[in-house]
């Protein structure tokens, strides 16, 4: 066998290897790096073990923060998936009205995500906001810088009218990818529209409302900038979810230490229940 | 044990007659011209228990006939009887029918054992009595070992075998359909289905339509094919009258292998002209003033003489079975059917058509 050996393609790969080491590799092993160190600025470090990551899991300001996030994803999951297949259900399935409802879908995830907070930062405020100002004028006490209930059911409502259209448009994805027969057959079969959507467009949604959950469960488990913008994590800790937390430690109090122990096991959780949920939905696909 | 076997079989016995009456289908709003018509003028008379075919090409309107008749479609002009009632405004489960498509609908999350309950349970039958039917017709469609699992863990054809039962599970069917139940089966289980189908009709003895554009599935399969063309029905018969005569000349063409030979010719003193010979048939013809007037044969018919028809052979292929031979005359090309020890002249020759079987179609319709 005649076979030129030449190793000079492993240049090819090269700037994979540099991008992903800087962009990946390098600053997680920086974090890994501070998670075990105690440093005051310049330079110094000493070494700590596994001192922080004790204190975070111990500590209620991380079990509060923990708590807060778990409540927020959990609320807009069951907000979000539910009122998603609706709305794709009843959206029409030819004609002009499909890329007019496509089009008013598709806005929401288009808006660069500070502009979104800051939209609803002015559309609630009390006095000169559109929704601030009408809830007051009908009755309702309504301010969201000040009342903490009032914060989080604007925080939810933001977050359900940028996100429910992803939802949307996977499940409508999947709705039509469903042969008329199907619908034909339950006809015949004499099958109710309860039992179409259980039997039929359910389970043949299942992969695309597989990745919906997982991509709103990692995006709202790790909201940052539209809380930020909106609400700043108050009034007081209200709406201090877990990276608007994890950054006022890192940047506000600049505790690298704890901040960096905090990172690794907020990444640590995020990746756990993805796995977890993953592999739960996917286990019957195995076994057929 | 006899009295159990006569209620099953009167349970069989709810059947109807089915007739269409001039039944139009357009998918367009508006209509100016024969082609904006997916179904032309369509008239069908079929009895109780029959095995039907309908038959044709892609796009000449037989699946919309087919949904139709299922009451999944409502047509533009007239109506659809059972048993004379009208049902033309019913829906399918108003009509009680059952429909088996091209790819197996299954209902994945379902056991084959509740895929087969569900027309059933949705029919509000006691527990008791779905239990006897499903297992009934689990053992007639051998899937009594697979109850249990899930319907998406099987095979194509086994998925294909839970469409039909899900249609054959219900004894108050009035007819069985299938829209080319078989195109997504394996060629060797396609025949071992179809001869399913074909037991199963002899012993429930419901009406069947089978839709295919399979001239042989459709030839095997029914008593009485219906050939389609352009959303109109161009002949109606068992498969020996669509071989033996064609009504028209797309019959002629679309069944047989190969199929009918088809040239133009001239009619004079109710006889066809053909390269300037009389051909003798067995019908004179009346009737002359068509647009186009063409001679039919099938390639089964034509035979070497020693005077006739002047041709040039072109290409002899042997089948093995038989051999067909491209001819060519001044009117065009004429196949011709022989068996594989006919001794094939060389260069020219001289051919006769059977008078029984030579037709003459005015504008694409025979002239009788």
């Amino acid at each position: 066998m005649n076979k030129t050996f030449n190793q000079k393609a492993w240049y090819f790969v090269i700037p994979v290897f540099v991008l992903v080491a800087f962009n990946a590799a390098v600053p997680l092993m920086t974090v890994v790096n501070y998670s075990f160190q105690e440093t005051f600025g310049s330079n110094v470090f000493a070494w700590e073990g596994t001192r922080w990551f004790k204190e975070i899991l111990h500590s209620e300001r991380f079990h509060a923060s923990l708590g807060r996030q778990a409540i927020f994803t959990f609320i807009i999951l069951l907000i979000q998936l539910p009122l998603g297949i609706f709305i794709a259900l009843t959206m029409p399935k030819k004609g002009w009205g499909v890329p007019v409802c496509l089009i008013l879908m598709s806005m929401p995830l288009l808006i660069p995500w500070n502009v979104v907070g800051a939209m609803w930062n002015i559309f609630a405020l009390p006095d000169i906001g559109f929704l601030g100002n009408s809830l007051n004028s009908i009755g309702f006490d309504y301010n969201f810088t000040q009342q903490s209930g009032d914060a989080w059911f604007t925080t939810i409502l933001m977050d359900v009218w940028h996100w429910t259209s992803l939802v949307v448009l996977l499940s409508y994805a999947g709705l039509n990818s469903i042969q008329p027969a199907y619908y034909q057959a339950a006809e015949i079969d004499g099958a109710s529209r309860w039992d179409i959507f259980r039997y039929i467009e359910l389970p043949k949604m299942k992969k695309v409302l597989t990745l919906a959950i997982l991509l709103r469960f990692m995006d709202s488990f790790m909201i940052y900038t539209e809380p930020f913008v909106l609400t700043g994590g108050g009034p007081g800790n209200a709406t201090n979810f877990l990276s608007l937390d994890l950054v006022k430690m890192a940047l506000g109090q600049f505790d690298l230490g704890p901040a960096a122990a905090m990172s690794l096991i907020y990444f640590l959780i995020v990746l756990l229940i993805c796995w977890i949920f993953y592999s739960l939905m996917m286990k019957n696909e195995a076994r057929t | 044990m006899n009295f159990y076997i006569l209620i099953k079989t009167t349970d069989w016995l709810i059947m109807a007659k089915i007739t269409l009456k001039k039944l139009s289908h357009s998918y367009l709003a508006n209509q100016n011209n024969d082609a904006d018509w997916a179904l032309r003028g369509v008239d069908i008379d079929w009895k109780d228990g029959g095995a039907y075919a309908l038959l044709g090409p892609s796009g000449c309107g037989k699946t919309t006939l087919l949904n139709i008749i299922s009451g999944l479609l409502k047509p533009t002009e007239g109506e659809i009887l059972f048993d004379d009632k009208d049902v033309t405004t019913l829906n399918p489960v108003e009509r009680d029918i059952a429909q088996i498509f091209q790819f197996p609908v299954i209902y994945d999350t379902m056991t084959v054992y509740d895929n087969l309950a569900f027309p059933l349970k949705n029919r509000g039958l006691s527990d008791i009595e779905i239990d006897s039917k499903v297992k009934e017709i689990a053992e007639m469609l051998e899937l009594s070992s697979t109850l249990n699992n899930r319907a998406s863990g099987l095979t194509a054809d086994g998925k294909q075998k839970i469409s039909l039962g899900r249609g054959l599970v219900r004894s108050d069917v009035n007819v069985i359909m299938f829209d080319e139940p078989l195109t997504v089966i394996d060629p060797h289980l396609k025949w071992v289905l179809r001869s399913k189908l074909k037991e199963l009709h002899q012993k429930i003895n419901r009406t069947m339509i089978y839709v295919t554009h399979d001239q042989i599935e459709a030839l095997t399969f029914a008593d009485q094919v219906v050939v389609m063309h352009e959303g109109q029905i161009v002949q109606t018969g068992t498969p020996v009258e669509l071989f033996e005569k064609p009504k028209h000349t797309f019959v002629g063409h679309f069944i047989g292998s190969p199929g009918m030979n088809i040239l133009p010719c001239e009619i004079k003193n109710g006889q066809i002209n053909f390269e300037g010979k009389v051909l003798p048939t067995n019908t004179s013809i009346k009737k002359t003033n068509f647009s186009k007037v063409q001679v039919g044969i099938r390639p089964e018919f034509i035979n070497f003489s020693n005077d006739g028809i002047q041709v040039k052979i072109k290409r002899v292929s042997d089948t093995g079975r038989h051999k067909v031979i491209d001819t060519e005359c001044k009117s065009g090309n004429i196949k011709i059917l022989a068996s594989s020890s006919t001794e094939i002249p060389t260069g020219s020759a001289h051919i006769s058509f059977d008078q029984k079987y030579t037709y003459a179609y005015g504008d694409n319709w025979i002239i009788e």
